[in-house]
C-alpha cells in the first residue's frame, strides 16, 4: 500500500463536491472532519465548470493547496461531472452521512432540492436504512418555491421571512410546479396578500414533506437538509405539521458535499475507497 | 471450455431465441394465408384446448413489449392515442391498438387478425381489450370466470368442498369453450389429440418448476429479468407443443448442468436480487446493467410466476380424466397468477430464505395499476416480516416517456451503497 499523503506532507485534506440540479456545492475537511472551506456556486450550463469552480473557491476559503487534498468525492446528479472526483457516492447516501455528522442523534433526514424532496432514514452511524423521494413530478420540492417567487417578482431569498408575516394563510391545494404561475396569480385575483399565499405555499409543500417522511419513518431527531433548509418559513412549516423541532446550521445547505468529504475523509484515514457504481447512466 | 460445456451453455438462450422467430414466422404466415388465429393472455391462455384445435395463438402482450424491447413502442402508443386512447391506460392495450390500426404490421412479422379471442378475469383489463377486438372484427370472445383466492392464507386445495365446486364451474366453461372452438375452425373435438397436448404441457411445466428451483444454485444458473423472460416467452407460446416440451427438457439439461459444474452467469455475483412487477421494456438490457454493474443479480421474480400463467407450480394434468383435470389446473395456475399479485407475501418470504436473497426490488408500473397497487403496502410487510433491504422503483413497462434513467441510476446507486456498506462492516465484525 502506499504511503498516505498524511505521511509524505504532514497535511491531508477531504474534499466533497455536490453537484445538485440548482446549484453547485464543495466542501473540504480536515482529518477531524471539521469544516475548513465551503463554497457555493450556481450550476448552469456546464456543470463540469461548476464542479470545478466550487471546488477551487472551497480551496481559497480555506486556504488549501489542491496537492494537500487526498481524495475528493462527487455527488449530486452531476457526480460523474466531477472529473477531478476519485469516486462518486449519491447525494442520499451523502446526507444521511452528514447529517449524522453534524447532528449524531438524526434518524431521520429531509433533503429538499431545486428538483426533488428526500426523506432518508438513517441509523446511528449515518448509514441509510431506507430512502423515499418524489417521483416524476418536482410538486413539492425548490422549484415550485422558485416558481412561486418569480411569479411574484420576488427574490427567492425574501419567501421565508415574508411568508412568516401571514395573519390569515390560504389554503392552496396544488404544488404543481407547471401550474405554480396560475395557482398563485389566481389567489392575488382574489385579493388575498402575499404573504398569506406564500404561507400557503409553505405549508402545502411540508404536508408533502411529512407525507415522503411517513413512508420511511419518523424517529428522533429530524435534520432538515439542502438548499431549502435556508427558509425560515419551510423550517417553521414543516416543524408544525411534524410538531417537532428540526435540526438546522448553516451548514445544511452543504450537507451532500460534507457527506462525500466524509466519505473522501474515510480513505484518507483508512486507505478504504468508498463503495461506488463502475458506470454512469446513459441518458 | 470443453465441446459439452460449449454447447450446453446458453442453449437455452440460442434455441429460445430461434423458437420465439419461428413462432413469429408461423404468425405471420397465417397473417398472409388469412388463416385464423387465436387471441390470448398470459394469464390463463388455455392454450391445451386451443392447441388441440391447431389455432396458432397470438399473445398481445408479448407483442407489445416487443415493440418496447425494438424500441419502436412509442410509434404504437403515440398513433393509439391519436386514435383516441388515453395516456394513463395500459401501455400494452395501446400498442396492441397501434398494431391493428397498422393492420398487424409488427417489428417481428405480419400479426393475424384475431378469429377466436379466450381471456379469464386474471386481469380486469383483459375483459376490456378483448371488447375492443369485437368492435373492430366481431371477434368471438370467451371469457372464463376463474375463482380467485378469497383470502391470504386460507387457499382450498383438492378435496375441499368449494374447491371441487370451483373446479366444475371451470369445468363448465371449458366444455363450451371447446363447443366454441368446433363452430369456429369446423373441427371435431379430438380427445386423443387433447391428450397429447396435455401430455407435452405436463413435461414443460414440470421442467419449468424444475428450472426456478434449480436457481438457487450458488453462483445462480440464469438471470431471472433477462434469460428468465425468454425462457417465459416460449413457455407461453409453444405450450402443449412437442417442440415447447422438448425445449424445456433440454433447458433443465442445461441448467442441471450448470448447477453440477458450479457455472453462474458471465459476471461475477455479488447480492442475490428477487424483483417484484413487470420489466421496464423500453431500457431492458440497461435497466438490469444497472444492477449488475454492483454485481448484482436477480435470482428468481414474482414475474416468473404470474407470466408463465402459474405454470411455475408445476402442475401435472391428469391424462384419465383430461378435461376434468384441466380445469382443476386452470384454476389452480390462474388463481396463483393472481396470488403473485394480491397475495405475494406468501410465497416472496419464503423465497428470500430459499433463494438467499440479499434485497427485493419493487418496479410498480405507470401502466398497470393492477400489478402495482399493492405493491408499496407488501413491501412494507416484508420489510417488517424480514428486515430485508429493498428498493422500490417506479417506471413503466411500455412508454419510455416516464422512464428517467438519471433518477433511477440514483436509487439503485444508494441501494447498492447501503448493502455494500452493511456487507463491509459485517465482514470487518467478522474478522475482529
Amino acid at each position: 500500500m502506499p504511503a498516505r499523503l498524511s505521511e509524505v506532507i504532514g497535511v491531508a485534506y477531504a474534499a466533497g463536491v455536490d453537484v445538485g440540479s440548482t446549484q453547485t456545492k464543495a466542501v473540504i475537511i480536515d482529518e477531524k472532519g471539521a469544516i475548513i472551506g465551503r463554497s457555493l456556486v450556481d450550476t448552469g450550463a456546464n456543470v463540469i465548470k461548476a464542479a470545478e469552480s466550487s471546488f477551487v473557491a472551497a480551496l481559497s476559503q480555506g486556504n488549501v493547496d489542491e496537492e494537500e487534498v487526498e481524495y475528493i468525492v462527487g455527488t449530486g446528479y452531476g457526480r460523474y461531472r466531477v472529473t477531478f472526483g476519485n469516486s462518486q457516492v449519491t447525494e442520499i447516501s451523502c446526507h444521511g452521512r452528514g447529517a449524522v455528522h453534524l447532528f449524531p442523534n438524526t434518524r431521520t433526514v429531509v433533503d429538499m432540492g431545486g428538483q426533488d424532496t428526500k426523506a432518508i432514514s438513517v441509523n446511528p452511524q449515518g448509514e441509510i436504512t431506507d430512502f423515499c423521494m418524489n417521483d416524476k413530478c418536482a410538486a413539492g420540492t425548490g422549484r415550485f418555491l422558485q416558481a412561486a417567487a418569480a411569479a411574484l417578482e420576488i427574490p427567492l431569498d425574501d419567501l421565508g421571512p415574508l411568508s412568516l408575516k401571514s395573519d390569515r394563510p390560504i389554503k392552496i391545494s396544488t404544488t404543481c410546479t407547471v401550474f405554480a404561475e396560475s395557482e398563485v396569480l389566481a389567489w392575488i385575483g382574489k385579493d388575498k396578500k402575499i404573504e398569506d399565499i406564500l404561507w400557503g405555499v409553505h405549508k402545502s409543500i411540508a404536508s408533502r414533506s411529512v407525507a415522503l417522511m411517513r413512508r420511511v419513518g419518523i424517529n428522533d431527531e429530524i435534520t432538515f437538509t439542502g438548499g431549502v433548509s435556508l427558509n425560515d418559513g419551510m423550517v417553521k412549516a414543516l416543524e408544525e405539521r411534524l410538531e417537532k423541532p428540526l435540526n438546522i446550521s448553516d451548514d445544511c445547505h452543504y450537507m451532500g458535499a460534507l457527506g462525500a468529504a466524509l466519505f473522501a475523509l474515510d480513505y484518507v484515514m483508512t486507505g478504504r475507497a468508498p463503495v461506488a457504481s463502475i458506470a454512469e447512466a446513459t441518458s | 471450455m470443453t465441446t459439452l460445456q460449449a454447447e450446453l451453455v446458453g442453449r437455452g438462450n440460442r434455441e429460445g431465441a430461434a423458437l420465439f422467430r419461428e413462432w413469429f414466422a408461423e404468425l405471420d404466415n397465417t397473417a398472409s394465408s388469412g388463416g385464423l388465429s387465436a387471441y390470448v393472455f398470459v394469464m390463463g391462455s388455455i392454450n391445451e384446448i386451443l392447441k388441440t384445435f391447431d389455432l396458432p395463438v397470438v399473445f398481445p402482450e408479448i407483442n407489445s413489449l416487443q415493440t418496447a424491447v425494438r424500441r419502436v413502442a412509442h410509434e404504437y402508443l403515440e398513433e393509439a392515442e391519436d386514435y383516441g386512447y388515453s395516456p394513463d391506460i395500459c401501455g400494452y392495450v395501446k400498442a396492441d391498438v397501434g398494431t391493428q390500426l397498422r393492420g398487424g404490421e409488427h417489428p417481428m412479422g405480419q400479426i393475424p387478425k384475431p378469429g377466436i379471442s379466450v381471456l379469464t378475469n386474471a386481469c380486469n383489463t383483459y375483459i376490456k381489450w378483448a371488447e375492443i377486438w369485437e368492435r373492430m372484427y366481431g371477434t368471438p370472445t370467451f371469457t372464463i370466470d376463474i375463482p380467485g383466492t378469497r383470502q391470504a392464507g386460507a387457499q382450498t386445495w383438492k378435496g375441499d368442498g368449494d374447491f371441487e365446486a370451483d373446479r366444475r364451474y371451470v369445468e363448465v366453461q371449458l366444455g363450451e369453450l371447446i363447443t366454441l372452438c368446433e363452430e369456429v375452425t369446423g373441427k371435431k373435438f379430438d380427445i386423443d389429440k387433447f391428450r397429447e397436448v396435455l401430455t407435452h404441457a405436463n413435461t414443460m411445466s414440470r421442467s419449468w418448476n424444475r428450472i426456478l428451483e434449480l436457481n438457487r444454485a450458488r453462483p445462480s444458473l440464469f438471470n431471472a429479468l433477462t434469460d428468465g423472460t425468454i425462457f417465459l416467452g416460449v413457455g407461453n407460446g409453444l405450450r402443449g407443443t412437442e417442440a415447447g416440451a422438448r425445449y424445456f427438457e433440454r433447458l433443465v439439461e442445461e441448467m442441471e448442468y450448470k448447477a453440477a459444474n458450479g457455472i453462474g452467469q458471465t459476471m461475477e455475483e455479488q447480492y442475490r436480487l428477487l424483483f417484484v412487477g413487470v420489466p421496464c421494456y423500453p431500457i431492458f438490457r440497461r435497466f438490469n446493467e444497472l444492477f449488475t454493474d454492483w454485481g448484482g443479480t436477480f435470482v428468481n421474480s414474482t414475474y416468473l410466476w404470474f407470466a408463465s400463467g402459474g405454470t411455475n407450480s408445476g402442475f401435472q394434468y391428469d391424462l384419465a380424466d383430461p378435461l376434468a383435470s384441466l380445469a382443476e389446473g386452470v384454476l389452480v395456475s390462474v388463481r396463483d397468477a393472481m396470488d403473485a399479485m394480491f397475495h405475494q407475501n406468501d410465497v416472496l418470504i419464503p423465497m428470500v430464505e430459499d433463494f438467499g436473497a440479499d434485497g427485493v426490488i419493487y418496479h410498480p408500473i405507470k401502466s398497470c395499476r393492477t400489478v402495482s397497487t399493492g405493491l408499496a403496502d407488501g413491501r412494507r410487510h416484508l420489510t417488517e416480516k424480514l428486515g430485508i433491504p429493498s428498493l422500490f422503483i417506479e417506471s413503466d413497462m411500455m412508454d419510455r416517456r416516464v422512464v428517467s434513467e438519471a433518477q433511477m441510476k440514483n436509487r439503485i446507486d444508494a441501494f447498492f451503497e447501503g448493502l455494500a456498506t452493511r456487507r463491509q462492516q459485517a465482514d470487518a465484525g467478522a474478522t475482529e
